[in-house]
């Protein structure tokens, strides 16, 4: 980066690190979540699904749904932000998020697997 | 880039390698990046507790289990409280923005209350459950329950004595530059409770209910 361009390219940098929200993107954010928020409570309180495993992966799909809502409308995440960096940094957490989340119910799940037969012990030959 | 290098072309290198005419850096200039990485690094703590508890959470103990302890329209009044303090804030920093002094510490302070009123009913859970006998030494579920919602909590804590903290600042000094970006930090911190909080009330409230 040559100095040249620095000094005039400095000033427009800092500009575009915040962005904000406006009152229809507040309002849409809320009226989205209040709706994310209320259907999956419904589906649990009132027992709407027959089946447990469906509702949990359509809460679970909602709850994804709803922090994307967050992030756009109240977080104001775009790819723009800080020049991409808070896209970029909240991309790595994410993967280490995944990493973390998924590897320790991957490995306990085989530790139960492996000690299940301790229940059953007593009958063992 | 040309000046530098047809004033040093006698050899040294020095000037084209380092900025040795420093351009000034506006204050809190990297303020906001540097708030976002400290965010993502508490996103790490919660992914931890949130790991324990997706592994501890079936062990009862022979102890109660979520669907006998959870009371699940309280837990919807308590995200009902926390959804229309972030909605609240959102306000606060739209009337930031224009420079209204007034009307930015009043939907401060009702933000403010919306969050106090969340720990208020968090606390009155915890307490009765403790009541309960099902405190955090209870079994491997309750610690790490107790942890990860208890983390939370805190944090909500420390948003509201910040929160306070900032109020006096503006009724103080007025909507400074300073000021604003203290405000969109702590913008960011308490949008950031409440995207914590969607993962709690689904894994842990509701699937609870669903084992």
């Amino acid at each position: 980066m040559s100095a040249a361009h620095d000094t005039h390219g400095h000033d427009g940098h800092h500009d575009e690190g915040a962005s904000h929200g406006s009152l229809k993107d507040y309002l849409i954010g809320f009226f989205l979540s209040v709706v994310l928020t209320a259907i999956p409570f419904w589906l649990v309180m009132g027992d709407v699904l027959a089946s447990k495993s469906a509702t949990a992966i359509v809460i679970m799909a909602f709850a994804v749904v709803q922090v994307l809502v967050h992030m756009v409308y109240f977080l104001h995440m775009n790819g723009r932000s800080e020049g991409g960096w808070n896209l970029m940094a909240l991309l790595f957490t994410l993967l280490l998020v995944v990493i973390v989340l998924a590897g320790s119910m991957w490995v306990m799940y085989h530790l139960h697997m492996n000690m299940m037969p301790v229940h059953d012990m007593r009958q063992l030959p | 880039m040309s000046q530098s290098v047809t004033a040093d072309s006698t050899g040294d290198l020095t000037a084209r390698y380092f900025d040795l005419h420093e351009h000034d850096h506006p204050e809190g200039g990297s303020t906001m990046l540097g708030f976002w990485i400290y965010l993502m690094s508490d996103c790490l703590i919660f992914a931890m507790l949130f790991a324990a508890y997706a592994v501890f959470g079936g062990n009862y103990a022979a102890g109660p289990s979520p669907r006998d302890l959870f009371d699940l329209d309280l837990i919807a009044l308590n995200t009902a409280m926390l959804l229309f303090s972030s909605i609240t804030y959102g306000f606060a920093m739209l009337e930031m923005e224009k420079g209204k002094v007034g009307a930015t510490q009043m939907w401060l302070a009702i933000t403010g209350l919306f969050g106090a009123a969340f720990l208020a009913i968090e606390l009155y859970e915890f307490s009765h459950l403790i009541h309960l006998g099902a405190g955090p030494q209870r079994s491997a579920f309750l610690s790490s329950f107790f942890t990860l919602v208890g983390t939370h909590g805190l944090h909500v804590t420390f948003g509201i004595i910040w929160l306070v903290t900032l109020m006096v600042q503006v009724a103080k000094k007025g909507l400074i530059q300073a000021n604003k970006r203290r405000l969109m930090c702590l913008s960011l911190f308490w949008h950031f409770l409440d995207v914590i909080w969607i993962g709690v009330f689904t894994f842990v409230y509701l699937m609870g209910m669903l084992r």
